[in-house]
């Protein structure tokens, strides 16, 4: 910990009390490095989809998908300023319980509606049977 | 606190005074994480969005689906728009950090108009599918596709309505702390917006159009 911040210091040329505000509000070269890697991982999927780069449209869905959480987890770094130490950590543990309800709550109910629609689909056929 | 222990450990970690000063050098501190966990309950309400969309997404009735209703190059301008206004108001928060007022409202007014020419071309696009028949009550996906994506356009919305409000303050009242504050909360607020737009543009329009 300590040892990061003191190489965070030296590298900006700041005092201790500068270092913490750039932290907190990001610096130039940090807003410009996210602005360019987004629009990479922005303009990528765009490409793929538009281009009709895959055949396959599940493996064009799923690279997109991979496009869209690295992008996200980049724009938390360079435009959020998310990190460990960010209101002593309090952040970075809401952000990472809001994650798990997340995924909790979508995958559930995906899982949950798939099936569902998959048992009321079988309906008619069953009931054309029967009679 | 790692930061504090090790910048004081030479000087004056003797004297406890200087510890009790460093635990309230940033009383703004409770705004900003209380307006992270608005953020987060916020992200919540878009996670149901998308949810109700993940499983609607996919009843047409008959009616339009993401590939016919979709124009892509527009979606891809309305997400450069977006991009640009994130880095425009970062440009603003770097200002801010060097006192530079004049500058701070001239990025602001610039993520200004970018934000507004994302929602007249998201209304343009909501009224072009309203004129074709294809609006909100023609088919679930439909329905699931306009409260998502209009609840992300109103959240753009309001942001907008503040940032202007604030470069009223701003000009009124200067650089003071208050406005500081306010100005960082809009950002992680802006910021958090084009995250969701993330999650938009990739589930509901690029692979609509799948």
């Amino acid at each position: 910990m300590s040892a990061h911040h003191s190489e965070h210091d030296h590298g900006h040329g700041h005092g201790d009390h500068g270092a913490h505000d750039s932290e907190s509000h990001g610096t130039f070269k940090g807003y410009v490095t996210g602005f360019i890697l987004s629009v990479i991982l922005t303009a990528i999927p765009f490409w793929l989809v538009m281009g009709h780069v895959f055949s396959n449209h599940t493996t064009t869905a799923l690279v997109i998908a991979g496009f869209a959480a690295v992008q996200i987890v980049v724009h938390m770094v360079y435009f959020l300023h998310m990190n460990g130490r960010m209101e002593g950590g309090w952040s970075l543990l809401a952000l990472i319980f809001t994650g798990i309800l997340l995924v909790i709550v979508l995958s559930g109910s995906i899982w949950v509606m798939y099936h569902l629609n998959n048992n009321m689909m079988h309906m008619p056929v069953k009931m054309e049977g029967m009679s | 606190m790692a930061e504090m222990t090790h910048s004081h450990t030479g000087t004056v970690s003797a004297d406890p005074s200087a510890r009790f000063y460093q635990k309230h050098h940033h009383p703004e501190n409770g705004t900003l994480l209380g307006f992270w966990l608005y953020l987060m309950s916020d992200c919540l309400i878009f996670a149901c969005l998308f949810i109700t969309y993940a499983v609607l997404g996919h009843n047409y009735a008959a009616g339009p689906s993401g590939a016919d209703a979709f124009d892509l190059p527009t979606v891809a301008l309305n997400t450069s728009l977006l991009l640009f206004s994130s880095i425009t108001y970062g440009f603003a928060m770097l200002e801010m950090q060097r006192k530079q007022l004049s500058r701070v409202l001239v990025w602001l007014a610039i993520t200004g108009l970018l934000g507004a020419g994302f929602i007249s071309l998201e209304l343009t696009e909501f009224a072009h599918l309203i004129h074709e028949g294809a609006g909100p009550q023609r088919s679930g996906f439909l329905t699931a596709f306009f409260s998502l994506v209009g609840t992300h356009g109103l959240h753009v919305t309001f942001g907008i309505v503040w940032l202007v409000t604030l470069m009223f303050q701003l000009k009124k009242h200067g650089l003071t702390p208050e406005n500081v504050r306010r100005l960082t909360c809009l950002s992680m607020f802006w910021h958090f917006l084009d995250v969701v737009w993330i999650g938009v543009f990739t589930f509901v329009y690029l692979m609509g159009v799948l």
